[in-house]
C-alpha cells in the first residue's frame, strides 16, 4: 500500500513517560495514516499499552508532542481524545458491567430529550441499529453487560468506538478473549472500517492476527521502539526478532531501540 | 365487563414467557413487600389487632420519615462504592443551627411567629446539610481521603459542633409553622387535600405507564402486553388510594377536634366530631424526596454516571466522565437531604437537641441495604431503600406495641439486617 504522500492522521513524536523512576515509554516515535492498520507489537510490559492509553488520553506523557492530521493536539483527558476523533477499544472493554448495552455505549455522551432526561429510547433504537451491523444476532438490549458472553461484550465495547464516527481507532488486544469465529469478524470489521478511511493502531502480541490484516508494523521492547516496517518488507520470523531479541532487520527502519 | 376477546390475538412478542417477566416487576422488590407484609401482619396477630389501625399505621410512616429521606442519599453514596457515617451527626449539628436561628437569631429581625421563619429556616437547614456533604465530598473525591475515615471524622466532628452551637443546651420549642413539618396534628393535612393528592398521583402513575408505552412503541420496541400495564396501573392506583383512606380513617383526638371546631365555628356535637388526620407533612416530603431521587437516579444523566461509577470507576473515567465531581456532589446530595430530614425530627420533637439523629447513621445504612443495595457498588433502587426503611420502622415500633425490652429490639433489628442481607445474597446467585 502506497502510504507516502498523505498527511498522517496521528503522529506521536518522542513521547516519554515514567512511573516511579521506571520508563515505561521511552522517545517513541509512531505515525498513522487514514486506511492504513498499523500493528503494535511487543511482549507484555514492552509499553504498548502504556504509549496507547497516552493518545487515548487516559495517561498523560512526560515528554514529547502528539499531531492529530498535521496541527499539535492537546490530549490531557479522554474526553479530549475522543474530540479528536480518537476512540479507544481497551484490553479490559472498559465497560460498566451493571449497565445495559445502550447505557454503556453511550456512556459519557448521552442524548437528552429536550426536557434534560435520559432518551433512552432513541439511545436503545441506535444501538439496535449499530449491534444489528456488528452482531445481528444480539437480542439483550434491556439486561446488564454483565450477563453478556465475551463476544457480545466485545462488539458493544466496538460499537461504542465506532459510533461516534471515529476518525482513528486504538484496539488493544481486540481478539485475546475471543472463539475463532469471533475472531474472523473482528477481522472482518478491521478491513471494512479500513476501507472507509479510519485509521487503526492494532495492538498484540500475537504475530499472525497482526500479519493479516496490518500494511505496518511497529516493535517496542522495554519502552523502547525497535523499529517500524512496511509489512511486506519484513517476514514473520525478522518481526519476532525485533520482539524478542529487538534485532532490526535490514527492511525495517531501526528506532532508538534496536539494538 | 367484556368477554376475553384478547384471547384471539397472537400474543406479542416478548423476551420471556413467565408472568412476573411479562409484568416486568422487580421480583426483589415484590419479596420486600411480602417481608413487610409477614411482619405487619404477625406483629398485628401477636398485639391482638394493634398494630394494623390507621393510628398505628399513621405513626408509623410519621416515624419512617426522616430516616427514610436520608436513605434516599445513601443508596447512591452506596452504589459509588463509598459510605457516609456522619449522617446522624450532620442531621445534629443542622438541627440545633436551626432550632437557634428559628428561637434566637430570626425573631431578633422577624419577631417571633413570622410567616417567613419555617421557610427561611428549611432553606438555612438544606443550605448547612449541602455544604457540609459537599465538604466532606472534596475531602474524598478530591483529596483521595477514603470515605470511611472521612464521614467517621465527620461523625465525631460534626457531634462535638452539634454540642459546640449551644454548648449542650436544648433549644425549645419551634415555631409554629416549622412544627407541621413533624407531623403531628399542625402538620396533618387533613382529608381533602389527601384525596387531592392520591387522585393526583393516580393521575400520574397513569399518564407516566402511558407515555413509557407510546414511546416503545413509536420506536418499534417489544412493549408489556395491555393488561400487565393494567394490572400494574390497577395495583399502584389502589395501593395510594388505600393509603389515603387509611390516613382519612384516623380522626383527631376529640381535645384537638373540639378546640378545631370552635375555631372554625361549628358547634361541637354531643358525639364528637370525626376529623381526619390525613397524610401527614413529613410522609408527603419523604414521598417528594423519594420521587426526585428516583427520577434523579434513572432519569438524569448525573444518575447514570452514579451507576456507572460504582459498576466500574476505571470505565467511567475512560468514558470522560468527571468521576470527582460527580463524587462530590453525591455527598452534597446526601448532606442536604440530612438537613430536610433534620427539620422533621427538630419539628417532630419540637425542640433541638445535640443528641438528635443519634444512631441514625447505622438505621440509615442498615435500610439502604435491606432494601437491596449493594455494598459492592453498582446495585441499589431509592424505593428499595425506603421500603427498608419502612421494614425497619415496623420491627421497632412493633416490639415497643408488644412491650419488648429496648436491649432486645436492638438485637432483633441487628439479626434481622444480617438475616435480610444473606437471603439477598442467596437470590443474587440463584437468579445469576
Amino acid at each position: 500500500m502506497q502510504t507516502n504522500g498523505t498527511a498522517p492522521l496521528v503522529e506521536m513524536r518522542n513521547i516519554s513517560i515514567a512511573f516511579g523512576g521506571i520508563k515505561a515509554v521511552d522517545d517513541v516515535t509512531v505515525d498513522l495514516r487514514p486506511g492504513e492498520v498499523v500493528g503494535l507489537l511487543g511482549h507484555n510490559g514492552a509499553g504498548k499499552s502504556t504509549l496507547i492509553k497516552i493518545l487515548s488520553g487516559a495517561y498523560r506523557p512526560d515528554a514529547g508532542e502528539i499531531y492529530v492530521n498535521g496541527e499539535q493536539a492537546d490530549i490531557a483527558s479522554p474526553r479530549d481524545a475522543k474530540r479528536y476523533g480518537i476512540e479507544t477499544i481497551y484490553q479490559t472493554l472498559a465497560l460498566a458491567d451493571n449497565i445495559d448495552a445502550a447505557g454503556n455505549i453511550f456512556l459519557g455522551r448521552e442524548v437528552l430529550t429536550p426536557y434534560g432526561t435520559l432518551d433512552d429510547a432513541t439511545m436503545e433504537a441506535e444501538t439496535r441499529k449499530v449491534m444489528a451491523r456488528l452482531n445481528p444476532h444480539f437480542r439483550r438490549f434491556k439486561e446488564p453487560v454483565k450477563a453478556l458472553s465475551g463476544g457480545q461484550r466485545q462488539s458493544v465495547a466496538i460499537a461504542r468506538a465506532i459510533y461516534f464516527n471515529a476518525r482513528v481507532l486504538i484496539m488493544d488486544e481486540p481478539t485475546a478473549a475471543l472463539g475463532p469465529a469471533e475472531t474472523q469478524q473482528v477481522a472482518d470489521l478491521v478491513l471494512q472500517l479500513k476501507k472507509e478511511g479510519i485509521g487503526i493502531f492494532l495492538i498484540s502480541h500475537d504475530i499472525h492476527d497482526v500479519f493479516g490484516l496490518a500494511d505496518r508494523v511497529s516493535v517496542m521492547k522495554n519502552g523502547k521502539l525497535v523499529g517500524s516496517a512496511n509489512v511486506q518488507d519484513v517476514t514473520q520470523d525478522e518481526v519476532l526478532g525485533m520482539i524478542i531479541l529487538g534485532k532490526c532487520p535490514p527492511g525495517a527502519t531501526p528506532g532508538p531501540g534496536a539494538s | 365487563m367484556n368477554a376475553p376477546v384478547a384471547t384471539t390475538a397472537p400474543p406479542p412478542i416478548t423476551t420471556s414467557g413467565s408472568l412476573l417477566s411479562k409484568l416486568e416487576i422487580d421480583v426483589r422488590m415484590l419479596g420486600m413487600l411480602a417481608a413487610l407484609a409477614a411482619i405487619w401482619i404477625g406483629f398485628d396477630l401477636l398485639s391482638g389487632g394493634v398494630f394494623l389501625t390507621p393510628r398505628n399505621l399513621w405513626n408509623l410512616s410519621v416515624q419512617t420519615a426522616s430516616v427514610a429521606i436520608m436513605a434516599t442519599g445513601m443508596v447512591l453514596v452506596i452504589v459509588t462504592r463509598n459510605i457516609d457515617l456522619s449522617v446522624g451527626a450532620i442531621l445534629g449539628v443542622t438541627g440545633m443551627i436551626i432550632g437557634v436561628a428559628q428561637v434566637q437569631w430570626l425573631p431578633a429581625y422577624l419577631g417571633l411567629e413570622h410567616p417567613l421563619t419555617a421557610p427561611l429556616v428549611v432553606l438555612l437547614a438544606m443550605a448547612v446539610g449541602g455544604s457540609i456533604g459537599l465538604f466532606q465530598g472534596w475531602l474524598i473525591a478530591y483529596l483521595g481521603i477514603p470515605s470511611f475515615i472521612v464521614t467517621l471524622g465527620g461523625l465525631l466532628v460534626w457531634r462535638g459542633a452539634a454540642w459546640w452551637v449551644t454548648t449542650g443546651q436544648t433549644v425549645a420549642p419551634m415555631d409554629t409553622r416549622f412544627k407541621a413539618l413533624g407531623g403531628g396534628v399542625e402538620g396533618a393535612l387533613g382529608a381533602t387535600v389527601t384525596w387531592v393528592i392520591a387522585a393526583l398521583a393516580c393521575g400520574l402513575v397513569v399518564v407516566a405507564l402511558g407515555v413509557a408505552r407510546r414511546r416503545r412503541m413509536r420506536f418499534g420496541f417489544p412493549v408489556r402486553p395491555g393488561w400487565a400495564d393494567a394490572v400494574i396501573a390497577t395495583f399502584a392506583c389502589g395501593a395510594v388510594l388505600a393509603a389515603a383512606a387509611i390516613a382519612n380513617a384516623y380522626p383527631l383526638p376529640a381535645g384537638t377536634a373540639r378546640r378545631w371546631a370552635e375555631a372554625n365555628g361549628i358547634a361541637w356535637p354531643d358525639g364528637g366530631l370525626f376529623i381526619p388526620h390525613g397524610v401527614a407533612l413529613p410522609v408527603l416530603i419523604a414521598v417528594l424526596a423519594g420521587l426526585t431521587m428516583t427520577f434523579i437516579a434513572t432519569r438524569r444523566r448525573f444518575g447514570r454516571y452514579v451507576f456507572a461509577i460504582g459498576g466500574n470507576p476505571e470505565a467511567a473515567e475512560l468514558s470522560g466522565i468527571n468521576t470527582r465531581w460527580t463524587l462530590m456532589k453525591v455527598f452534597g446530595l446526601m448532606g442536604l437531604l440530612c438537613g430536610i430530614s433534620a427539620c422533621i425530627s427538630t419539628a417532630r420533637l419540637n425542640a433541638a437537641t445535640n443528641a438528635a439523629g443519634t444512631l441514625d447513621e447505622l438505621y440509615v445504612i442498615a435500610s439502604a441495604v435491606i432494601g437491596g443495595t449493594s455494598l459492592a457498588g453498582g446495585i441499589g433502587t431509592i424505593a428499595g431503600a425506603m421500603l427498608g426503611a419502612l421494614v425497619m420502622q415496623s420491627l421497632q415500633s412493633g416490639m415497643v406495641l408488644l412491650g419488648v425490652d429496648t436491649p432486645l429490639q436492638n438485637i432483633v433489628v441487628g439479626a434481622v439486617l444480617v438475616l435480610a442481607v444473606w437471603v439477598d445474597g442467596l437470590y443474587r446467585r440463584r437468579i445469576k
